[in-house]
């Protein structure tokens, strides 16, 4: 891959037209569901952040706002803003929208008392009252594996962490996948209901680094902002006029009942960092120049570059279609 | 135990658990991570393989791919704690971190 002196020279790297770049999304969009897909509109669930909101406008614009229906799915452990953002952006564009708490289905599930199982065999203490998240090491500064460890804290306000075991790891995880998958089982509920697609809303960093739940929040019909680095997302927002208090709100995983940054989960730099770092290795920018854009010592940005190797690779899973002993024309 | 029967045990784990019976021709100083053999996920199983067959404890800081990631490595390290230090090359100080 060649470098690209006149961009990385720049300070603003991942500066983009807002204008021109909704105008091509939405014309895309047009294009994709009612003529590719065959879809009478789209359906977005919208979860109070950016990404979503930045979905739902920008299918407002491209399908017209009486063909976008706008779910709110929360459940026990989302925050209350989430839904009053949601809200928030249903009113402002005018789109209908329906709330399903998906908590009952997710209880149906077992799915917090898994989770809550898992937990329990690193830390027996944990129970009713308790909040908890995962979170990674820091990454950047030594050459050490990405193992999770799971923080506590009791109703007292007491916090407690404890590094997690394989098996209590993926306890976690396979439980917690249930919200995502839940979700989209809605979102395809109305979807079929009325003939709309699911519009997908991972940004370029979810996308290209697995940051999704394989059939969870994975699945869709069409992922209108997936070639966009979270920065250009914000871009977006800024110009579609998402409310301001969505635009400055830090993301979260909104997974997790103790408040947990995206970073923390999973990137462990700041997103804005990452984008520097993702869009460097996508354009075969050496880590010692980036460095200085990015705000990272060169071995930081040298780690970041052997991590976002090492993600896309364990993302091929997630990304995988069915395999087939024959491939079979339709 | 000698450093021979713990790499034995070691590449029967690796070559049952991560290469599904078939050998491949893992060498010593192949690392896990550029083969592919285990990610970081995938380091917990050996973690854990390692704890409950040599009977010490994995700390955080020694969660490290100059401890974990290759045969020579894992061996190098697990010679290491249990004190068989005799003929061991150490790796980078930044994992020699011995505990009481």
């Amino acid at each position: 891959m060649s470098t690209h002196p006149a961009v990385s020279a720049s300070p603003s790297l991942l500066h983009i037209d807002p204008a021109r770049e909704t105008e091509r999304i939405v014309e895309a969009m047009r294009a994709m569901v009612f003529n590719q897909l065959k879809r009478k509109g789209a359906v977005v669930g919208v979860s109070g952040g950016v990404d979503s909101s930045v979905v739902a406008y920008l299918s407002a614009r491209a399908l017209g706002r009486e063909r976008v229906l706008a779910l709110f799915t929360p459940e026990a452990d989302s925050s209350p803003d989430s839904l009053r953002l949601g809200r928030l952006v249903a009113d402002n564009l005018g789109v209908s929208s329906v709330l399903e708490d998906v908590s009952p289905i997710l209880k149906a599930a077992r799915c917090y008392e898994r989770r809550d199982e898992a937990i329990r065999s690193v830390i027996p203490e944990y129970g009713p009252g308790y909040k908890s998240k995962i979170v990674l090491p820091n990454l950047l500064d030594a050459n050490r594996y990405a193992v999770f460890s799971v923080v506590v804290q009791s109703p007292e306000g007491v916090t407690k962490k404890a590094r997690l075991t394989m098996e209590a790891y993926l306890g976690v995880v396979a439980a917690t996948d249930f919200k995502q998958r839940a979700r989209k089982m809605m979102e395809y509920y109305y979807a079929d209901l009325h003939q709309y697609a699911v519009a997908g809303t991972p940004n370029r960093l979810e996308y290209d680094q697995g940051f999704f739940v394989k059939n969870g929040d994975g699945a869709a019909d069409l992922k209108p902002i997936a070639h966009l680095y979270k920065s250009q997302v914000y871009q977006l927002a800024a110009y579609l006029g998402v409310p301001q208090e969505i635009q400055v709100r830090p993301p979260t995983t909104d997974t997790y009942s103790l408040e947990q940054s995206q970073e923390e989960f999973y990137f462990t730099l700041s997103l804005e960092k990452m984008d520097y770092c993702l869009f460097g290795r996508n354009n075969g920018i050496p880590a010692a120049e980036l460095a200085p854009l990015a705000g990272l010592e060169e071995s930081q940005v040298e780690r970041a570059y052997a991590m976002i190797d090492a993600k896309r690779k364990a993302a091929r899973y997630l990304h995988a279609s069915p395999l087939l002993v024959e491939k079979i024309s339709y | 135990m000698g450093q021979k029967e713990i790499m034995g045990q070691l590449r029967s784990f690796i070559v049952e658990n991560y290469l599904f019976g078939n050998d491949g021709g893992l060498k010593e100083a192949d690392s896990f991570l550029e083969k592919g053999i285990i990610d970081s996920t995938g380091v917990l199983e050996l973690v854990a393989f390692l704890q409950d067959t040599f009977g010490f404890v994995v700390e955080d800081s020694e969660l490290v791919p100059d401890n974990l990631d290759s045969l020579a490595n894992v061996t190098t390290y697990v010679s290491r704690k249990l004190n068989l230090g005799a003929g061991v090359t150490e790796p980078g100080e930044s994992v020699m971190e011995r505990r009481p």
